[in-house]
């Protein structure tokens, strides 16, 4: 038996499509679900996966198990409950879960099976960013092949235990992808996260036990089960167990995503996989795990990607998907195009967010525009560290928004102040002239 | 004993609620938006952050949101902590980035939330210096303006209008800052209590539409304590005039009853006051005419008719008890009549008796939101008592506050239980003839025609006590229904059974009586409520009196030589043709009435009363409930209230007639010389009502040695509202009614009784969230007592030994009805707007009042228009199709059609072409 050091993405080939049904079989696939559903009860693969120290994959880095621990243990068949799988991947700069969706939809099928069968649910969702409309057709066509082979459906292998897979396409909003506001679209209504208690795990979708997890957190389900714990925490190179799928957006010479070993460095990230900034790029900071976290700088580049280590560097792991910032593209600008998606993407329920996001963004727009004003800094510090501080806000959104302004206006104070003093961007000027003289290259 | 601190402060609290309100009780100011004290925790504004200690060692805490946190004993807060004060000041700071700050145009200023928030806040300056975002407005219909720029978007509305009244034309649309409350598009909102919204809103975005037609500052207008008087429910409201004209109705908190909402009957009813339709003048017959005359040649001419033979008086189920009590007084009590018709009498007295003889609890509204099994039985509450309708509609919850007590979740975090609660409601069975709107929560419902609901009923009360007789040849599914019906209630705590008058069916009333009472032998507060119909239906029928079939008998026996008709259009009780008869044998008719009716056309003498906002008067509602108004405006001479013309006549009887003279001297009529004394002579003659005179304080009341002030110490423009004729300060109007100064003099406070509040604030509180103030806890009993008081159903233990041990069950259980192939059984279709009287002399009301139809079963309507031959009228009408009607029963509004219909009756129907329907 081998034991694969890259199991999320051996399967994937981008070239050939999905693997279907029979393929998935013979590469090794449904051996987790024929062995739990035969061998284990559901609280040994809780058990199980919580001694692998699998965390969610989402970004928040909640142990899968222990989430899991929560949900009232009555059996499928005598209680309603969901597995819902958070595939409303629209976190800028991430696309991790889309490779998944993409390229081997029927692991997603298996692992959700796996998370069903240890809570008992027996009424799995796919929530799914609405864009993603082939990861949609791919599901849609891995469900019906498993569910035509029993995979899905009543009474899976003889087990006694029945779960199947409905796939929600979202009607859009980045706060979906808050599992508590998830739920709530879910329901039809308008996507506003909830307070807890209720936890999902008990009051969740229409008010029944739920778990909602991430795809890659599912993904990684059928190779905890078929070779064992010990065997994904040793892929890890620290405390973290497994491997993580890592990806680099920005001006590098290779963006795109990477399984690698949980803990690999920044450096080998940037550097090995995607081969490094492109000729005449220099690194400036860059953001590790999506737009909701805060900006490092070159310092932090050893920096190993587990959730301890960024955290204690200041950031957090987040979706483990890092935006480059070089040294050509206004810190500025960047700030405001994030800071602009945030407040469209607010979802207006509590005021510091909903009010608080737009001033924010029209401060920046200005002083990226050149009408900004030195009160404006105290205004963005202020704003920064109002909505910054977790229990403010009805939820992360905004504390979210503020990781990469707070971290930006620390480490890009002068370039801020450049622009109020020079009233405009002063590396705008330069970007436009490297592009005159690209069009005078191209036009020889 | 809970306690917290609160800044250094131990302040003594409980532990079921959240710190906001305990802050808020312990009367610390502390601002909040989405928080309402009815519709719970959302955690939206994030407007009452503080900062919470975990212990006394605790140096740094945490912000949190007070109306999130649960009050746990020991629990140490600051509010005055600098961070949480500069978080507070920068959420009002974000509200005002897109708010307009026009409040000097703005009708809620003066009593506005955000204006109060913002003061208490400190926030006054403003930092954001970039373009508002703005909003197109709509249209809301006849009774709520809409600004949405005012917004700040706290969500109250849709809290409020969605989740806790069940409308689905509002809603929050769009997202981040762009968020908009409205209709998908432009139109009247068509919930039964949109009016609320008004209240409910923080700011301007919805403001009285009416009101804004003849508006004034709150601090500018007088205001009166007063009981809504358009159905029998009682909810208490405070009348607003100014310039001695009513402006507007607001809700007045009573705990028991309605406690924050009225319905947008009661709030926009009250046009009727100022309308045109108003008599303002005595009015005398001359050569066929009406004509305007003096009072003293009003009564002259009365004397000469009282000369010519026996008076016998009809009073009202929409006069005071003081008015209708004056009239028996004047009469005689053999000569007395209540104004209804034998059937609507013989109703409402088997109403009365079944609620005296009820072995459990007579509930009120507020109890009724705590059933958690209820069964409505042949009444379309939603039609006849709207805000009763709005309390079943809360009584569903109840499963959802027990899960939420089994997850720990408190019953004041409102989306969490709603969430969790989202698949389970407390039983609520519906059956009635039509669909109505609480279908769409109820677990069941049964549509059939009042004598197979009855028998329906009967069947539960039979299975709940086998005592109750059975019912012999049930339908198989209507066995099983009332077999799950019974055992959800037998299953309840707090089991409720609701009923009423509007089928005029007494088969019904007892069916409901008889489950209740079943239910009773297993659950002591099994709960009965009989819907009656008008706001004074229950205090006529503890008075007594003739039916007006009596009446017109002694006319026919030539035994009436006047009628005095009190506040009562005979036209709407009586058949055209049966009215005819009364009135060609009576030779002379005077009518006491603030309206002109139709009946006034039959009338050689009209009088003209003061209406429930010109005077005072007492009025029993459906539970018992005795209840008094007082005058907001002073009418000139001759408008006076209804008891006064009364005593006037009696004083012209004695005038012409001197054997007459010592009888009615020696009722004391004529001596009565404020309500007061009206009132202490009813309770001695007639014991059951002894209790109304507690209904309020009287007229000699004095707080702190002072009248209580009615106007807001701010009013202003006393002198110069007058300056074109004088600027001399006018005295303000006395009443001998009343215990107000009717003037901004006076004492005025949260302790006062609360029959007394004419207005609320306090100090730094402008608008009517000030209530918290008065309340000795928030959501609980006013600091001077709910008002009113109970005349019966008190669940005391001395009244529970004398009740007799055995009920007896009613036995006349009525036959399964039986579609007739030639006949339509017509049962009214009772309407929010259009089947009350008095409210549809108020225009935004009128306006609401759709056309009437015929309601006819689905699937059985002929195209186009019917004719209906009703008692040897015929009115040619659209045909709305019901579906759910029963075969064999048409709907029609009462009043609408055929002015006074007696139901249920039998009718026939055709169509253009000339062929019977029904083929």
């Amino acid at each position: 038996m081998s034991f694969p050091d890259r199991p999320l993405t051996a399967m994937i080939d981008v070239a050939a499509g999905p693997p279907d049904c029979m393929a998935y079989e013979r590469a090794g696939g449904w051996e987790a679900v024929r062995r739990a559903l035969k061998n284990l009860t559901p609280a040994e693969v809780v058990d199980t996966v919580t001694r692998s120290k699998l965390r969610g994959r989402g970004g928040a880095g909640f142990g899968t198990g222990q989430k899991w621990s929560f949900v009232p243990k009555e059996p499928a068949s005598e209680r309603r409950k969901y597995l819902i799988a958070n595939a409303d991947e629209m976190e800028p700069g991430t696309f991790k879960d889309r490779l998944l969706l993409e390229g081997n939809p029927l692991q997603l099928v298996e692992g959700m099976i796996l998370a069903a069968y240890a809570i008992q649910a027996g009424h799995g969702i796919i929530f799914l960013r609405g864009e993603y409309h082939l990861a949609c057709k791919r599901l849609d066509q891995a469900i019906a092949e498993a569910r035509h082979e029993g995979w899905l459906g009543e009474n899976i292998l003889g087990s006694g235990f029945s779960f199947d897979i409905h796939v929600h396409s979202s009607a859009g909003r980045y706060i979906c992808g808050e599992e508590t506001a998830l739920l709530t679209a879910l329901e039809g209504r308008r996507a506003t996260p909830r307070s807890k208690p209720p936890f999902p795990q008990t009051g969740g979708l229409w008010g029944t036990p739920s778990v909602v997890n991430n795809v890659e957190t599912l993904c990684n389900l059928p190779h905890i089960i078929t070779n064992g714990p010990e065997w994904f925490l040793a892929l890890g190179t620290g405390t973290d167990g497994g491997t993580k799928l890592y990806g680099v957006s920005g001006r590098v010479c290779r963006p795109g995503t990477w399984e690698l070993p949980i803990g690999t460095s920044l450096r080998e990230i940037i550097e090995d996989h995607a081969g490094g900034m492109l000729p005449g790029y220099g690194l400036r900071a860059l953001l590790p795990g999506g737009a909701s976290t805060a900006f490092l700088d070159v310092t932090a580049l050893d920096v190993a990607m587990d959730y301890g280590s960024v955290e204690k560097a200041g950031s957090r792991l987040g979706t483990g998907m890092a935006i480059i910032l070089d040294d050509r593209t206004c810190p500025v600008g960047m700030i405001h195009n994030l800071e602009h998606f945030f407040a469209q993407e607010s979802c207006g329920w509590c005021t510091p967010c909903r009010d608080g996001l737009p001033w924010v963004e029209r401060l920046l727009m200005a002083i990226e525009a050149g009408t900004g004003e030195e009160e404006d800094l105290e205004q963005l510090d202020r704003h920064a560290r109002m909505l910054g501080t977790p229990g403010r806000t009805f939820c992360a959104h905004a504390p979210g928004a503020m990781a990469p302004l707070a971290s930006g206006l620390k480490l890009f104070r002068e370039d801020f102040a450049e622009h109020i003093t020079q009233h405009g961007c002063p590396l705008q000027h330069a970007a436009r002239s490297l592009e005159r003289g690209r069009d005078d290259q191209h036009s020889y | 004993m809970t306690s917290i601190h609160i800044d250094g402060r131990t302040c003594p609290t409980r532990p079921d609620i959240n710190l906001l309100q305990a802050c808020l009780e312990a009367g610390a100011s502390l601002p909040y938006f989405c928080w309402h004290p009815e519709l719970g925790s959302v955690g939206a504004c994030r407007q009452c952050a503080v900062r919470q200690f975990s212990g006394a060692d605790d140096k740094t805490g945490r912000i949190v949101m007070a109306c999130m946190t649960p009050v746990t004993d020991g629990t140490i807060v600051s509010i005055d902590d600098a961070e949480a004060r500069e978080f507070r000041e920068g959420v009002i700071e974000w509200m005002m980035v897109n708010h307009p700050h026009d409040c000097p145009v703005c009708e809620e200023g003066s009593e506005c939330h955000l204006q109060d928030m913002t003061v208490m806040t400190g926030h006054n300056t403003r930092r954001y210096r970039f373009t508002k975002r703005t909003h197109r407005s709509q249209d809301l219909g006849p009774f709520v303006k809409h600004e949405m720029n005012r917004c700040i978007a706290c969500y109250r509305c849709v809290r409020f209008y969605r989740d806790y009244a069940g409308g689905d034309d509002l809603a929050a649309f769009a997202s981040h800052d762009n968020v908009y409350f409205g209709r998908a598009a432009d139109g009247t909102l068509e919930n039964a209590f949109s009016g609320n919204l008004v209240e409910i809103c923080p700011t301007g975005v919805f403001t009285d539409k009416p009101f804004s037609g003849a508006y004034s500052r709150k601090w500018d207008m007088r205001g009166a304590p007063s009981v809504c008087v358009h159905c029998a429910v009682g909810c208490n409201t405070i009348v607003n005039a100014r310039q001695e004209t009513v402006r507007r109705v607001l809700n007045r908190y009573n705990g028991e009853v309605n406690r924050y909402v009225l319905c947008d009957r009661g709030r926009f009813g009250h046009g009727f006051v100022n309308a045109a339709s108003r008599i303002r003048t005595p009015l005398r017959r001359i050569n066929g005419q009406l004509v305007p005359v003096s009072t003293q040649d009003a009564m002259a001419q009365f004397s000469r008719m009282a000369a010519r033979g026996p008076v016998v008086g009809i009073a009202s189920s929409r006069a005071s008890l003081e008015s209708c009590f004056s009239l028996r007084v004047l009469v005689g009590a053999d000569r007395f009549s209540t104004g209804q018709s034998r059937q609507e009498q013989d109703c409402a007295e088997l109403g009365l008796s079944l609620l005296r003889t009820h072995p459990g609890l007579i509930p009120a509204l507020h109890d009724m939101e705590s059933a958690d099994a209820v069964l409505v039985l042949g009444e379309d509450v939603s039609a006849t008592a709207p805000r009763l309708g709005l309390s079943l509609r809360q009584s569903v919850r109840q499963a959802s506050f027990r899960a939420a007590d089994a997850a720990k979740v408190p019953r004041w975090m409102d989306a969490a239980v709603r969430t969790l609660g989202s698949e389970c409601s407390s039983a609520l069975f519906i059956a009635t003839p039509a669909p109505t709107d609480l279908d769409s929560i109820a677990q069941e419902t049964f549509h059939a025609a009042p004598d197979d609901i009855a028998r329906l009923g009967f069947a539960i009360a039979h299975r709940i006590d086998p005592a109750a007789p059975a019912v012999s040849d049930l339908v198989e599914s209507q066995a099983a229904l009332a077999d799950r019906i019974a055992m959800a209630l037998v299953a309840a705590k707090k089991p409720l059974v609701v009923s009423g008058m509007q089928y005029g069916s007494p088969a019904l009333m007892r069916a409901a009586a008889g489950i209740a009472a079943a239910l009773a032998t297993k659950t002591p507060v099994a709960a009965l409520s009989l819907v009656f119909p008008d706001c004074n239906s229950m205090g006529l029928a503890m008075v007594g009196g003739l039916s007006l079939d009596a009446v017109l008998e002694k006319a026919e026996a030539g035994e009436i030589a006047t009628l005095v008709i009190l506040e009562n259009d005979l036209s709407r009780h009586l058949d055209p043709a049966v009215l005819a008869k009364l009135t060609e044998a009576v030779p002379g008719i005077v009518i006491i009435d603030h309206t002109m009716t139709p009946l006034c056309e039959t009338a050689c003498l009209v009088l003209p009363a003061a209406p429930f906002t010109e005077c005072s008067g007492t009025i029993v509602s459906q539970e018992g409930r005795a209840q008094r108004y007082f005058p907001v405006v002073f009418p000139s001479a001759p408008i006076q209230s209804g008891w006064r013309w009364v005593q006037a006549l009696g004083q012209h009887i004695i005038v012409e007639d001197e054997a007459a003279s010592a009888e009615i001297r020696a009722t004391g009529l004529t001596d009565w010389r404020r309500m007061d004394d009206v009132t202490l002579a009813l309770a001695r003659d007639i014991p059951v009502l002894a209790a109304a005179v507690g209904a309020a304080p009287g007229a000699d009341y004095r707080l702190e040695e002072q009248r209580p002030r009615n106007e807001p110490h701010r009013a202003s423009g006393r002198t110069v509202i007058r300056s074109h004729i004088s600027v001399r300060d006018q005295p303000p109007p006395a009443s001998p009614d009343t215990p107000f100064s009717n003037s901004m003099e006076g004492a005025y406070g949260p302790d006062m009784p609360a029959a007394l509040v004419p207005y609320f604030r306090t100090p730094a509180w402008n608008s009517v969230q000030s209530l918290s103030r008065f309340q000795q806890e928030i959501g609980g009993a006013m600091r001077g007592g709910d008002p009113g008081v109970r005349l019966f159903a008190d669940l005391s233990s001395d009244q529970q030994d004398n009740r007799q041990p055995l009920y007896s069950y009613s036995l006349d259980i009525p036959a399964a009805f039986r579609p007739q192939s030639d006949k339509v059984l017509l049962l009214p279709e009772g309407r929010l707007f259009g089947s009350e009287e008095l409210s549809l002399h108020s225009p935004p009301v009128a306006a609401r009042s759709a056309a009437p139809a015929l309601g006819l079963p689905a699937g059985d309507v002929p195209p186009g228009r019917v004719t209906l031959h009703l008692n040897g009228g015929v009115h040619d009408l659209p045909v709305q199709e019901i579906a759910g009607l029963p075969e064999g029963i048409a709907l029609c509004p009462p009043h609408m059609v055929s002015r006074a219909f007696v139901f249920p009756c039998q009718a026939s129907l055709s169509t253009a072409d000339g062929k019977g329907k029904r083929t």
